[in-house]
């Protein structure tokens, strides 16, 4: 913890996906310390935001502006969590923890190695590989090698869309808890996940991002509570759109 | 009976079969023993020529053995470069691609001219055929990095060289033992062909030693000791493999 800065994030612009844009006047502002997410129907460049963000390279451009909000440059300040755990199938869990540090060549912390795989609910499996994993405890390996990084930027792209329901309310609570303080960009197209974890959150469309009402609580919401479900109603009203259950029925 | 079935059983049962199969042939065509010799006259030249037949084997498998390690030394080393230098790429893959074209069994004879009738020249075939499959197939494996990996090197901020040992050469691996597969049922072909091109030594040049005198008996012999030197060979490159993959 020592030594990482907080920053917020903000990102202004137009999306463009080879010749054709995908959104415009784009307007976020993401605070530090904070949960930010992102919602919207597939295709319309959730996906491409968190590798725009996290710098990976696509047939993406952004005509605006992406700044941290200290104005430091983002490189190195980002770890992603993608919905792919990323995990390494021939090396333990200790080595994919802390892959960051070797892949830089820096000396890894392996006692903070295993501090974190306890934290996450793994302890005593240091020594497993991956493939002795379910896809919960591999997306619990995957946040323990993100806190490893100790980013102060995380976006995490639906990281939990592939787990079972109560597996993934088990992960929300575990990584609001594990990522506190830090500015979190949570991309994700389950309404209630959005509802539970975020600070501000925003509906991506083509003519740019809405923001969202969220409950006055506090974070990580409780699924079962009067605001949380109303809420989750009320997106649920929102993404609904009619001639899509036509189409698909 | 289900204790019986175990792979050596099963092994020997085919065995016994294709022999009896053979020995069958031999009795009803009633063909001439320098046509085709029975089982029992092979074993016979087997046990009368060990001594010669071993020490053609040493030459044979020595060159097979050095030729195989230097190849795969030589086809490994190349993909580790073409997968960390762009610029190798763009130069070295045509040139690769080009070499791949030639059938290498066809040098032979230019090899031996340039090398002589020693063992450097046949080391140098088997090196040379057994060079381009291991290196394309490692290449294959190292550049094939899945999406997620390769996103995970950019966003931890990988050094190459550490990208290409941590991740790519780990994740390349079981190409690299499919590449030497092929080479190893390559490599037999590739010895003998340079013994027969022009030898004094080996187990190529006895066969055709054996031609020339109408030894059939001790052709098949030999035949049977390079079948046998071949099985060694690839039982050797399973184990490493397997080791590997239990390593993992």
């Amino acid at each position: 913890m020592i030594g990482r800065r907080m920053t917020g994030l903000h990102l202004h612009g137009d999306l463009w996906m080879g010749g054709a844009r995908l959104i415009r006047d784009l307007a976020l502002d993401m605070p530090a310390g904070q949960w930010s997410c992102l919602l919207g129907p597939s295709g319309i460049g959730k996906s491409t935001i968190a590798r725009l963000i996290a710098g990976l390279p696509g047939p993406y451009r952004l005509a605006g502006r992406l700044a941290a909000g200290d104005d430091l440059p983002l490189a190195g300040r980002v770890a992603l969590m993608a919905q792919d755990a990323q995990l390494l199938p021939w090396a333990d869990l200790v080595h994919n923890v802390t892959i960051g540090a070797r892949l830089r060549g820096t000396r890894p912390d392996l006692a903070r190695a295993r501090a974190l795989l306890t934290e996450v609910g793994l302890a005593g499996r240091e020594a497993r590989r991956p493939t002795e994993l379910s896809g919960g405890q591999g997306q619990r390996v995957a946040l323990a090698r993100t806190l490893m990084e100790d980013s102060p930027l995380v976006v995490m792209d639906e990281p939990f869309s592939a787990l079972d329901t109560v597996t993934r309310l088990a992960m929300q609570d575990l990584a609001a808890r594990l990522l506190t303080g830090r500015t979190v960009i949570l991309i994700t197209h389950d309404p209630l996940e959005a509802i539970r974890l975020s600070d501000r959150a925003w509906l991506l469309g083509a003519d740019g991002a809405e923001a969202l009402d969220l409950p006055d609580t506090p974070t990580p919401r409780d699924w079962r509570a009067q605001e949380t479900l109303a809420a989750q109603a009320a997106l649920l009203t929102r993404l609904h759109r009619p001639e899509d259950a036509i189409c698909s029925g | 009976m289900q204790r019986l079935n175990t792979p050596f059983l099963r092994g020997a049962l085919a065995f016994g079969l294709a022999l009896a199969l053979w020995q069958g042939v031999v009795w009803v065509s009633d063909v001439p023993h320098f046509i085709l010799p029975g089982p029992g006259r092979v074993a016979t030249s087997l046990w009368a020529n060990a001594g010669v037949l071993a020490e053609h084997t040493r030459f044979t498998a020595f060159n097979l053995l050095a030729g195989l390690s230097a190849g795969a030394v030589l086809g490994v080393a190349t993909a580790l470069n073409l997968a960390l230098s762009p610029g190798a790429r763009l130069l070295l893959r045509p040139i690769l691609i080009f070499a791949q074209a030639v059938p290498v069994f066809a040098l032979a004879p230019i090899l031996t001219l340039w090398l002589g009738y020693g063992a450097t020249s046949k080391i140098v075939v088997v090196m040379l055929v057994v060079y381009f499959p291991i290196a394309s197939a490692f290449f294959d494996g190292l550049m094939r990095l899945p999406a997620p990996l390769t996103d995970l090197a950019q966003t931890l901020q990988a050094r190459p060289m550490r990208r290409l040992f941590l991740l790519q050469v780990p994740h390349a691996l079981p190409a690299l033992a499919s590449g030497l597969r092929l080479a190893v049922v390559m490599a037999p072909f590739a010895v003998i062909v340079g013994e027969w091109v022009g030898s004094s030594r080996g187990l190529g040049h006895l066969m055709l030693m054996a031609n020339g005198r109408g030894q059939t008996d001790l052709m098949f012999a030999t035949l049977i000791v390079l079948a046998a030197q071949s099985l060694v060979l690839f039982a050797g490159i399973e184990r490493i493999a397997k080791g590997r993959r239990k390593a993992h």
